[in-house]
């Protein structure tokens, strides 16, 4: 603090507070090592360790079936798509073409898991700014696409849908009719959304102009997902890296170039739209097909290095296996889209207010496991 | 059905005054009235929460309490039994003394305040002829409770908590004030018991006072919110940023007392509300004049609760401020219209042009 600021006799003084790791507005067990000035942010140190279980060490004890397991505790808001992830990779790695009956239906649930995901980070998003209504709005609506996961595949988060080869069974003779359903109901519910939470003045005086990240700054932190987006850095995976059924569906890249929390919070919004138009144009026409390919009951990768990436609801997580041609990996490693997004915090919260930081921090939707793995 | 308790207080009058000497009998009539206003506005205080649960709920597509008694009518009585049986726990490094008198600062003033409301023509404890000013006095006390309250727990969170408070309260208190003067000006008197007198022959006084009036109320009820430390206000208990605030490290009772005042602070807010610009306890355009043994405190009672549900439904719709913008909404926007709008009140009464 530099004394002239104001006048010599009158000094303040620093201090610092831990935001968590039990704390209302990290979601988890994240805990923020702040430096305050009164109300005015100094510095933001992100401390991570408390929920880290090893998952990539545990990786390289499993079989590569159950290390698909593992993947749904890291980003548990999209399970499914990092489910997917592995699957893939390990398809990619033993050059498995899976039927087109499991490209299309794994894009449906992956998106039916966006939505949920935003769902209820819109939930969390209008709890951390004070509106505590919000919260039960997005649950309502995420119930409904949980229950038809719970039909389908048993789970209504950690879901296992996913193995290598395609998926565990096929989808439950409902699933269709609900999910169309849902779509139906959903296209209602999200101009309420609207109604509710973001044309509100004081929502839009929390958010806009606040956390502002830079296109330059998205690209240099290594920032993926609707962070990135938001900044104006179109990076989204589906779009620029297909993979599963995303070739063959028209959808728009959520994009907007202001880079303040209100733009990643339109970013997510609008995603949501998109994801429903994805839905639609693969739900009528799920082609016939086998619902796994038949693979060794004992994987084994050829040696070499495998990489895949796709776009979860967070932004872009990839899977880098390296396999020395047993049963279980040499090494993988998870990049995962939460990680690259939390460095940025410190960048753009500096020298903003409490609030803000807990309004640009609900508008980076963390998933601490994500983060920490 | 006003006019037997009023026999009875009657009664006690008589008999108290018959049996002890002057001097004893009024001390323990005070005393007998306090006693009931402490247990009636707990109470009241009580169902409040109830209410405030119920509307959040309806608002949230949720029930609300329903498992105790019908309509989960007692589940506040069974919380508030519950934080009495609690352990009173504390920190390290208290400051013992300011941390167990916060609450009660808190709570008494509130309590305090109640005292000169007139919620009927003869249900009121302490008809002062400077009603007004003591309410604004007295409501300006309960501030010192929550900074001593965040400052002596030793909690950071408390801290920025109560400091926040100290900030907000002081700001909206000149808008309460200015916009109740505002009222008084049109009125002439600062008794309460007077102010509804004149609302009788001459209508309520959103009506006589019209433009300059109608803002003042808008003013008053922001105001209002921001000085109860409600949503969209609630920057000394944003839990998402402060944990609970100023009370993060109160248990038990002590914490109720806090939790309390809050909804009895709403209550007085939505009293002056009432008193100021709706009537108080007179019924609208007289519909229950002649009837004699209509309780008119109903009234008071609906219009109260009118002005609690608008208050409950901004905290549970509106995102919550930030502190430098809740600050900017009082001092540059707030307060010079406030003071505008006082001189265009003076101008109104001063042309004759009120109904």
């Amino acid at each position: 603090m530099k004394p002239e600021t104001i006048n010599n006799n009158f000094k303040t003084e620093e201090y610092f507070v831990n935001m968590g790791p039990q704390h209302p507005a990290a979601h988890g067990v994240l805990r923020l090592i702040l430096t305050i000035d009164g109300e005015i942010i100094k510095n933001v140190e992100p401390d991570l360790g408390y929920i880290h279980r090893s998952i990539e060490k545990m990786c390289e004890r499993d079989s590569y079936q159950q290390i698909v397991h593992l993947t749904d505790r890291m980003d548990y808001l999209s399970s499914h798509i990092n489910n997917e992830a592995v699957c893939l990779t390990v398809e990619k790695a033993l050059e498995i073409e899976v039927s087109e009956r499991v490209k299309v239906i794994r894009t449906i649930i992956s998106e039916l898991t966006r939505i949920a995901s935003h769902c209820l980070w819109w939930g969390v998003m209008g709890m951390d700014v004070g509106a505590l209504t919000t919260y039960f709005y997005g649950f309502r609506d995420r119930e409904m696409i949980n229950d038809i996961f719970e039909e389908t595949c048993g789970a209504r988060l950690t879901m296992n849908y996913n193995i290598p080869g395609g998926l565990m069974f096929d989808i439950h003779p409902n699933f269709v009719k609900r999910t169309k359903d849902f779509i139906t109901h959903f296209k209602t519910k999200l101009p309420e959304y609207d109604r509710l939470l973001t044309g509100n003045v004081i929502f839009q005086k929390r958010t806009k102009g606040v956390g502002v990240l830079t296109k330059e700054d998205a690209i240099s932190f290594g920032t993926s997902g609707p962070v990135a987006r938001g900044s104006g850095f179109a990076n989204d995976v589906r779009k620029r890296h297909h993979y599963s059924a995303y070739d063959r569906v028209d959808f728009k890249e959520a994009l907007f170039t202001e880079g303040d929390s209100f733009a990643r919070y339109q970013v997510r919004i609008m995603e949501m739209w998109e994801a429903m138009k994805i839905i639609e144009q693969l739900i009528d026409t799920i082609p016939e097909g086998d619902i796994k390919t038949p693979t060794n009951a004992v994987i084994k990768l050829p040696k070499g290095e495998y990489y895949q990436r796709v776009e979860t609801a967070r932004g872009e997580l990839g899977v880098y296996i390296n396999s020395t041609g047993t049963k279980n990996p040499y090494r993988l490693k998870f990049r995962s889209p939460g990680f690259s997004n939390l460095s940025v915090l410190d960048h753009i919260t500096k020298g903003a207010k409490i609030g803000d930081l807990v309004a640009t921090m609900a508008s980076f939707d963390f998933v601490i496991p994500d983060i920490d793995r | 059905m006003m006019m037997i308790p009023l026999n009875i207080t009657k009664t006690i009058h008589d008999w108290l005054y018959s049996v002890m000497p002057e001097n004893a009998a009024s001390i323990t009539e005070m005393l007998l009235i306090a006693i009931a206003y402490l247990a009636l506005f707990a109470v009241a205080g009580l169902y409040l929460v109830l209410l405030e649960r119920k509307v959040a709920a309806w608002f949230q597509l949720r029930l609300g309490p329903n498992r105790v008694g019908p309509f989960g009518l007692f589940q506040t009585m069974a919380d508030a039994l519950k934080l009495l049986s609690k352990e009173l726990t504390s920190t390290d490094k208290t400051d013992k003394f300011l941390y167990n008198l916060a609450p009660f600062f808190v709570i008494t003033t509130s309590l305090i305040a109640l005292s000169v409301f007139p919620f009927s023509k003869q249900f009121q404890a302490f008809d002062i002829n400077i009603g007004v000013f003591f309410l604004i006095a007295v409501s300006s006390i309960g501030v010192i409770g929550i900074l001593i309250g965040g400052w002596s727990s030793n909690n950071k969170y408390a801290m920025i908590g109560a400091m926040r408070s100290g900030v907000q309260t002081i700001s909206y208190e000149l808008s309460v004030g200015l916009s109740i003067i505002t009222m008084v000006l049109l009125t002439g008197t600062l008794q309460l018991s007077e102010i509804i007198e004149i609302q009788r022959t001459g209508g309520w006084l959103i009506w006589q006072g019209h433009i300059p009036a109608i803002i003042a109320f808008m003013i008053f009820m922001i105001a209002g919110t921001a000085e109860t430390n409600r949503a969209p206000f609630d920057l000394v208990e944003a839990e998402s940023e402060l944990g609970a605030g100023f009370h993060t490290e109160y248990s038990g009772m002590k914490f109720a007392y806090f939790f309390l005042a809050e909804f009895i602070n709403m209550f007085i807010i939505a009293s002056i509300a009432v008193v100021l610009f709706f009537g108080g306890w007179l019924s609208p355009f007289g519909i229950t004049e002649g009837i004699t043994w209509f309780p008119e405190v109903l009234w008071f009672l609906i219009k109260v609760l009118i002005i609690i549900f608008l208050m409950m439904w901004f905290r549970w719709t509106f995102p919550r401020l930030r502190i430098d913008q809740l600050l900017t909404l009082e001092w540059k926007y707030l307060l010079p219209i406030n003071l505008v709008n006082l001189v265009v009140m003076a101008i109104i009464i001063w042309l004759n042009l009120t109904f």
